[in-house]
């Protein structure tokens, strides 16, 4: 064995790039309450104010602090940066400076010159020049190759907020790749992939050979960028500390590279953890050293910053930049995945404040410890920053190692992939179907001249036959504009940092999404309950509705509606599935426009549920606001009858609740309200 | 056989242990002077449901109520307790933890035919909430328009029972706030044998506009709501009610 793995449990890990089955053999399940945790240092308490003070001088200069638009961000371009070199114990910022955005032209020249100008910055000319002429961009390639279908849908927003002009992101390295061995095996192994490979030239082994000496490249810039901290990643980590650097450099290194949508960190707190019980067994740091580390590592998080435009800034509501952890969980032999450093990390929110980012996640299960689940709640009652998701769901396709990317994607990590695929739009689409594929805001052909609908009342097989010929269109053109948009982001914007974190073969999920379920199953129940009668305009087009009668909604628990929206996601999956998928990628879709409901709905023209033009839709697989009336657990009810089979990418409720409508104060989760005589 | 039912909420984390389905029936014989919900005082008036379907409602999404259970409160759940007792019965072949949230009002130790069902009632009861508005016979008599004797005596009968009983108290500043009958109110309920949680919940007025919709008139309107820290500090004096008859009890 290795030195830096002495004390370890050994197995098949050290022999083959295999994390998982390190952290099986290694971790420690902790039952215990979060007694044990350590305050924050006065090091952390100086460099968290800096983080602050530059805060707030960013919002005071009006969003940004400062740009480069000079030098073009690779791995190895800038410096290194720091807040507080004495201070610092895990280091690495993406520029030479904190709070400095980094330029990242290949996703598209014009956004990255845009997000510049709209800060009030100008890219060097030499640079907007070198990306116009003499190297393509990914969302140049985009537009080379779209159809005036393609185009129109785009412009229509009948498919919106696709990753043509920005990175797409949702792509997890396995990070921790770097810590457990070191990046010159992993280029070792990347070098034996390369020899592995078929010996016949077909497009796609000449691509995976391209794509692996890009990778190699990236893992030696990696060790070179390190080296410029003074750290050397070469070989295993020898300590907890050794490894939460090695693991953020690799993430670093993600950051500098790609602007992605989501720029997620994977599941690390576990596989940390063996380093940490490593060494407080043998007395080489302290508890409180330990969560000095943790909190400066999340300190970092918090400070990723990307050039983005107010545009992008709309569809996402903000910046984020969804570095996502996903904690705890159960194992598949049964034992739960909650170490000490799940407290840790959630720890970070009381020793350093709320916030959004990292997005600190808990794969929660019914079988999770008592006392950590007593925690998470405290937490989540003080902080209201956690996110939780259904391990017990989740593990059954994905086992015990696969992280959530962004909110909700789930993938087994190093060994999955995402091509992420915003939205097509069911909404805008059912209207298409009422008008013959005319666009009730732009009275555009958009849509197929199909026969648009005739009579005075809406009826209700027949809206549903034209509907679903008109989604059969769109799931077609919806897959084949995806199909463009990844094959040219591999092409000119490849993720080679990532990619080199992640085994040779890797299922990549085509993620697809909708938006607009409510809108539509609430419209399609009133077509079929109650009375709709279409309103057209001097054209002939039906641009409102009048609606007489009750019907069902989705969100009561009432079959009636819920089958309509369980049919929706099943029929739309179905047709997706149908089509060629770039790269044999394996197709999923989601259902959760979390913040872009707004924009979606700005786009879509009266629905005969009574929502109108410009209203916005429900997120995600959210009722209709207010449509729910039977309380929360019947919503909730109605939300869990979508069919995560078909929904693989996701499934979003968003759930708001005054607190005092959850129980009394935080008693509720202590028992009883207790009697207590002796106070 | 078919309740009254004012309303469903699949949701309830305030009416007792867990997350609980709460039916709200419809009807009620007090008129207290802060009540948030005079739209379930008419009796005879909601929506007719069967006791099965509330049951099967229930079970649909059983899961959610893991640690919680049944909650019947209203209105006055007790006026219907033919239908509570239909429900009841329901629900325990289903095993699920049951609770009635109740002034005590229908209760009169003389009514033998009422008192059978009650006590096959009881018999299917893991917890009442019983909400004991005021202390003192006149000053209740004013605040809700009925007497307390009653109200006392039932929770005589479910402490004699030995059924689990949580207090309920709101304080409204200028009506139920005063020390001397919280006191009293405490010695009193100290001497539950099966008490086991005191809830003193401060007044808000958040029910004035559904009286504006009702066209009633709302008596407090002058009356501010109260700081749940006050809250608090009152519930501290009832405790030493409590105590003050435990240790006459020698508990």
């Amino acid at each position: 064995m290795r030195p830096e793995w002495n004390g370890f449990v050994g197995g098949k890990w050290e022999n083959e790039i295999n994390v998982r089955d390190f952290i099986q053999k290694n971790y420690t399940p902790y039952d215990g309450d979060e007694s044990f945790l350590a305050g924050p240092t006065q090091n952390t308490k100086d460099l968290w104010a800096q983080v602050m003070d530059l805060t707030k001088k960013e919002r005071e200069a009006g969003g940004v602090l400062d740009m480069d638009t000079k030098v073009v961000s690779t791995i190895t371009s800038h410096g290194p940066g720091y807040l507080d070199k004495n201070k610092e114990t895990i280091v690495g910022f993406q520029t030479d400076k904190p709070f400095k955005r980094s330029m990242q032209p290949y996703g598209g020249i014009r956004m990255a010159e845009k997000a510049c100008a709209d800060n009030g910055y100008t890219v060097d000319p030499e640079i907007s020049e070198f990306f116009t002429i003499h190297r393509k961009t990914h969302n140049a390639g985009c537009f080379d190759a779209y159809n005036p279908e393609m185009r129109a849908c785009r412009s229509s927003h009948v498919i919106t907020g696709l990753p043509d002009a920005y990175g797409r992101g949702r792509i997890i390295g396995d990070y921790r790749r770097i810590a457990l061995y070191g990046i010159d095996r992993l280029i070792e192994d990347k070098e034996a992939q390369k020899e592995s490979t078929g010996r016949v030239m077909t497009d796609d082994v000449i691509r995976l050979r391209e794509e692996l000496s890009e990778q190699m490249v990236a893992l030696k810039m990696m060790k070179e960028m390190a080296a410029s901290y003074g750290c050397d990643i070469s070989k295993p980590a020898t300590n907890v500390q050794e490894a939460i650097q090695a693991t953020y450099f690799g993430y670093l290194s993600a950051v500098k590279e790609q602007n992605g949508a989501a720029m997620s960190l994977g599941r690390t707190s576990t596989f940390i953890d063996c380093y940490a019980e490593r060494d407080l067994k043998n007395g080489t740091f302290t508890e409180e050293q330990i969560q000095e580390f943790i909190d400066h590592f999340i300190m970092k998080l918090r400070c990723v910053k990307f050039a983005r435009t107010p545009e992008y800034n709309q569809i996402f509501a903000g910046d984020p930049v969804w570095v996502t952890e996903s904690i705890g969980g159960v194992g598949v032999d049964g034992r739960h995945m909650v170490t000490k450093m799940s407290f840790r990390y959630l720890h970070t929110l009381e020793n350093l404040g709320a916030a959004p980012e990292p997005n600190l996640t808990v794969l929660w299960s019914a079988r999770l410890p008592l006392a950590f689940k007593k925690y998470c709640a405290k937490i989540s009652i003080s902080t209201s920053s956690i996110q939780y998701e259904n391990d017990d769901l989740m593990r059954v396709t994905h086992g015990d190692d696969y992280g959530i990317a962004c909110c909700v994607s789930s993938m087994v990590i190093g060994k999955q992939m995402q091509f992420f695929g915003a939205r097509a739009n069911l909404a805008k689409c059912m209207l298409y179907a009422l008008n013959g594929g005319v666009d009730e805001v732009t009275k555009k052909q958009v849509g197929p001249k199909y026969r648009p609908v005739v009579g005075d009342v809406l009826d209700y097989d027949d809206v549903m036959s034209k509907f679903t010929d008109m989604m059969e269109w769109l799931a077609d053109v919806y897959v084949n504009t995806l199909n463009i948009i990844h094959y040219m982001h591999d092409k000119y914007c490849y993720e080679r940092a990532q990619m080199a974190l992640h085994d040779r073969d890797v299922l990549r999920y085509f993620a697809t999404g909708i938006a607009g379920l409510s809108v539509v199953t609430d419209s399609l129940c009133a077509i079929k309950y109650a009375t709709v009668k279409p309103i057209r305009d001097e054209d002939g087009i039906i641009v409102d509705f009048e609606t007489t009668g009750e019907f069902p909604k989705y969100g009561n628990d009432d079959d009636r509606a819920d089958v309509i929206a369980h049919d929706l996601v099943e029929t739309f999956m179905k047709m997706i599935r149908r089509h060629h998928t770039y790269r044999n990628s394996f197709p999923t879709m989601s259902v959760l426009t979390i913040t872009s409901n707004v924009t979606y709905g700005k786009a879509t023209g009266n629905t005969p549920d009574g929502r109108k033009k410009g209203q916005p839709f429900a997120p995600g697989a959210n009722p209709m606001h207010g449509r729910d009336t039977h309380g929360a657990v019947a919503s909730l009810s109605s939300v869990s009858k979508l069919p995560f089979e078909f929904a693989q990418d996701g499934i979003s409720n968003t759930f708001t609740i005054i607190p005092d409508a959850l129980g009394k104060d935080d008693k509720v989760f202590a028992g009883d309200i207790e009697l207590d005589l002796n106070k | 056989m078919k309740g009254h039912i004012h309303s469903l909420q699949s949701f309830g984390t305030v009416d007792g242990p867990g997350v609980r389905y709460v039916v709200f029936l419809q009807g009620c014989p007090m008129r207290c002077l802060y009540c948030h919900n005079p739209d379930t005082w008419a009796i005879g008036a909601g929506e007719e449901m069967e006791a099965s379907y509330i049951i099967e409602q229930y079970v649909r999404n059983e899961g959610f109520y893991t640690n919680g259970g049944l909650t019947v409160t209203g209105g006055e759940p007790l006026l219907q307790i033919d239908f509570v007792l239909e429900l009841f019965t329901l629900a325990k072949e289903r095993n699920i933890h049951t609770c009635i949230d109740t002034s005590g009002i229908t209760y009169k130790p003389e009514n033998k035919e009422y008192n059978a069902k009650l006590d096959k009632l009881l018999d299917l009861t893991d917890l009442v909430m019983l909400d004991i508005k005021h202390i003192d016979p006149e000053k209740h008599k004013a605040l809700t328009g009925q007497p307390n004797d009653g109200i006392l005596a039932f929770a005589n009968l479910l402490s004699d029972k030995n059924i689990d009983i949580w207090i309920r108290h709101v304080v409204v500043p200028g009506y139920t706030d005063d020390d001397k009958y919280l006191e009293e109110l405490g010695y009193f309920i100290g001497g539950l044998k099966s008490l086991k949680a005191l809830d003193v919940l401060p007044y808000h007025n958040m029910a004035i506009p559904k009286y504006e919709n009702l066209g009633i008139d709302y008596v407090l309107k002058d009356v501010p709501p109260l700081d749940k820290s006050e809250a608090i500090e009152k519930k501290k004096v009832i405790l030493e009610g409590i105590k003050r008859r435990h240790a006459e009890l020698g508990l």
